[in-house]
């Protein structure tokens, strides 16, 4: 795709330039987007624990039927915060943490277009982390009416209400400047010659990730505004007796909950198309179809907001409207998993730790995305609705879809950060415990929904115990499993085998041009692609 | 894509962002402790004053790189397109308050007014609903109280806003021109009309409040009409502070003719305020 003449330039100049400030105001005052890319990632680690920890709770308590740790109100506020964390707080920023180290090195840049921006798109969000933990210890509790935050439940919250509305205020925040740092990177700080098809895939999805992003979080930010209003200031937009309507905020919230969760998926989808090319020593079968596939999600992916209403009323119009454009997301959909497939099919392949998790996540995330064609059909949804099935669909896309590409892309640019090749045998043992564990995890409670159980509760019929009390095995294996990652990571950081420039098996991209690890500043001359 | 012979400017290190998160953190929970029932207005005002004072400080030391030569015409660029994508976010939570108008309007009202084959709210809850706009909903929140019309306040608003986008026009022509005096003048008068706008506007609210018994409680067309026109009012409040930073830098004699990033960004703004308020007259006053 790229040939790169000049890639070395960057090391020859590298002396020139300022080294990394000393001690913590390296970190805490740093425009450097590699310091960055790395605190978004060490803080997206943290929230994985915390929401982790959140997951484990609600998974424990559901070992058994009957009320065994927590009382149910503390359980609504486990399964809310989960979410909100998880979301927010740790798949959102390790993916904008990916952004800011490789996006600047795969494109020839100097650093990120808007170097003080990028410090504050990451410094709100501790800030906001922590406001929104911080509501777990007020009177009436944390947020307890799930994380999609529907009125009028919501707005019976206690304290935590406008706590919580303002740190999504503020998560929103960071994630639109960083939305608006990605773009203006991508569109104005490509080295001469990196046209934009020659631009490798993780770059294409960030930057259509981050046009949705503009496009739907504040309207988020005004949703939980009104929120606000009707809750503190007697405004009537989800009170049907003041002329309003609740299920105006399910629109609002779906308008920017779908197009979410491609936001979650597609950085997700480049970090693949980076993986599985390099272990398959072969370039990414159908580039361009991939491009425009990843166009064609992000456009169905603001269509089809009101399939997750589908039981709440709707004209009849309206839920075949929502049923068919949502069905149409399978179609690009298919073309990536394809042309993956296609990628490895004769492939040189070997597999390493991170194309372990990019196969898994091949395998996996079909089965959350054939779920999801499943719940389109709205007359089948109904039967679906609000049940563990729902549950299982979106873990199977977010976890070993989304987490998953998180993990291998980690392992994947491990050595480029870090110097040090990390360790491939326990990190084939961390593979392997995560793909049994998530399995174990989700897979039974597909079962779960289909028999009936629904989603939310803290007890159940003593029908479904013998699924729960395996997915709660599952749940606590593949949550321990992650402290190995960390270990792993960890031991990397400190040493290990020097990794050399490449660190693969001739890989395609700047990054790989640049020493292991990659000098602080990189491409201070652009490099020239021809 | 140009390739510059001068290096793309990177700072080295900022201590504004942490303190403004940390001043919008103190902000923020002050708010919330606010809403709660605690008196913690003074760590609002603190928190705001640190925000404020770190967006100064920020802004300066931005204006004074850019004033001393750091930027080269790829910075510039890098400007631009974030300030477009910025509005464009803006664009998205206006509409976002719009959406909510037409819904209410077209959907949510009519249904509970009997329209469709399955409305229950209808035929259980409030039998004698008739849908109408502007409406407070069947339980009449807010009580009885009166609209308002468009042909007043309105629409001397929208001349002074539609005015003040020319006279802005005529100062960024003559910017180009160097002609500096008719540039300080109208961009002087851009800022007199931006607060003669919102002037009128605490007029009417007084009005609305004191005489029409229109309030933000005033059910679905209260919340409306004053969250729509009320964050309208925060944007044209900030647009006339920057056009006023404009002015003073103009006065200071900074901007070239061929180099004013931040006026241009400021009159994007202004113009993007502008067609809310269009927008706003339509939907919200007129129709």
């Amino acid at each position: 795709m790229t040939t790169i003449t000049q890639g070395h330039a960057a090391q020859d100049h590298a002396h020139d330039s300022h080294g990394p400030a000393r001690g913590l105001s390296r970190w805490l005052f740093t425009t450097n987007h590699k310091d960055i890319g790395t605190l978004y990632l060490l803080f997206a680690l943290v929230m994985l624990f915390v929401g982790g920890g959140m997951a484990l709770v609600i998974r424990a308590e559901l070992f058994q039927p009957g009320l065994q740790f927590v009382n149910p109100e503390f359980f609504n506020q486990m399964t809310t915060m989960h979410a909100l964390i998880m979301v927010f707080g740790m798949i959102m920023p390790a993916f904008v943490g990916f952004a800011n180290w490789m996006i600047p090195m795969m494109i020839g840049a100097p650093d990120m277009a808007l170097p003080r921006l990028n410090n504050w798109s990451f410094w709100i969000l501790p800030f906001a982390g922590t406001i929104l933990l911080s509501t777990l210890f007020m009177d009436g509790g944390g947020p307890a009416a799930g994380w999609t935050l529907y009125p009028p439940l919501v707005l019976q919250s206690g304290n935590s209400l406008a706590f919580a509305i303002f740190a999504v205020h503020l998560l929103g925040m960071s994630s639109i400047l960083g939305a608006i740092n990605i773009i203006v990177t991508v569109m104005n700080m490509r080295a001469p010659g990196m046209t934009l098809l020659k631009m490798p895939m993780f770059v294409w999805t960030w930057l259509i990730t981050a046009y949705l992003l503009i496009l739907v979080m504040p309207v988020l930010a005004g949703g939980v505004t009104m929120l606000l209003t009707d809750r503190f200031f007697g405004t009537s937009f989800f009170q049907a007796a003041g002329g309003g309507d609740p299920v105006l905020f399910q629109h609002i919230f779906w308008f920017f909950g779908h197009p979410e969760v491609y936001i979650i998926i597609l950085p997700s989808f480049g970090i693949i198309s980076q993986i599985i090319p390099t272990f398959s020593r072969k370039p990414l079968f159908g580039y361009s179809s991939m491009v425009y596939a990843t166009a064609g999600i992000a456009f169905l992916s603001c269509i089809v907001w009101a399939h997750h209403m589908f039981t709440v009323g709707m004209p009849l119009a309206g839920q075949m409207f929502f049923m068919m454009s949502t069905m149409l997301i399978a179609i690009p959909t298919a073309v990536k998993v394809f042309n993956w497939t296609a990628t490895m099919w004769r492939g040189s392949l070997s597999f390493e730790t991170p194309m372990l998790f990019a196969i898994a996540f091949l395998f996996l995330f079909s089965i959350g995305g054939f779920s999801g064609v499943m719940m389109a059909i709205a007359p089948v949804d109904f039967q679906y609705h609000d049940t563990y099935f729902i549950v299982a669909h979106f873990h199977y896309v977010l976890v070993p879809g989304a987490l998953f590409a998180a993990i291998g892309g980690a392992y994947f640019w491990l050595p480029k950060w870090t110097g040090h090749m990390y360790d491939e045998t326990l990190g084939k043992i961390h593979f392997w415990l995560s793909a049994v564990g998530v399995n174990l995890t989700f897979f039974p409670q597909h079962f779960l929904g289909l028999a009936g159980m629904p989603r939310r509760i803290p007890d159940y019929a003593t029908q479904f115990a013998d699924w729960n009390a395996v997915s709660s095995v599952g749940a606590f294996l593949f949550g321990f499993s992650q402290l190995m990652f960390v270990y792993i990571v960890v031991k990397c950081i400190r040493g290990g085998k020097q990794a050399t420039a490449q660190v693969w098996d001739n890989p395609e991209g700047l990054e790989w041009t640049v020493p292991s690890p990659a000098p602080y500043h990189t491409f201070d001359e652009a490099p020239l692609i021809k | 894509m140009a390739h510059t012979q001068d290096k793309y400017y990177v700072p080295h290190g900022t201590r504004w962002p942490v303190f403004a998160s940390i001043g919008l953190a103190i902000t923020f929970v002050g708010a919330a402790q606010l809403l709660n029932g605690s008196s913690t207005l003074p760590v609002i005002l603190a928190g705001t004053a640190m925000v404020l004072f770190v967006v100064f400080r920020w802004f300066a030391e931005v204006v004074h790189e850019s004033e001393s030569g750091a930027y080269n015409s790829q910075v510039d660029r890098s400007f631009r397109q974030g300030m477009i994508w910025f509005i464009m976010s803006e664009v998205m939570f206006f509409a976002c308050f719009f959406g909510a108008l037409l819904y209410a309007r077209q959907l949510a009202l009519p249904w509970l007014g009997g329209i469709g084959s399955e409305t229950v709210t209808h035929s259980v809850l409030w039998p004698d609903f008739i849908s109408s706009w502007p409406s407070n909903g069947p339980a009449r929140i807010g009580g009885d109280f009166e609209y308002m019309g468009p042909w007043g306040i309105p629409a001397l608003n929208t001349a002074i806003l539609l005015t003040s986008g020319v006279t802005l026009t005529i100062a960024h022509h003559a910017l180009k021109d160097n002609r500096r005096g008719i540039l300080a003048l109208f961009l002087a008068i851009t800022v007199a009309l931006g607060i003669a706008f919102m002037g009128f506007q605490v007029y009417e609210y007084s009005h609305a409040y004191s005489e029409l018994n229109l309030k933000l409680s005033t059910g679905i067309y209260g919340s409306t009409f004053f969250m729509l026109t009320g964050f309208h009012g925060l944007h044209v409040t900030i647009g006339a502070i920057m056009l006023s930073v404009m002015l003073v830098r103009v006065l200071r004699g900074h901007f070239t003719p061929t180099r004013h990033f931040a006026f241009e960004a400021t009159a994007w703004y202004w113009h993007f305020v502008d067609v809310v308020w269009l927008g706003l007259f339509i939907f919200v006053y007129w129709l």
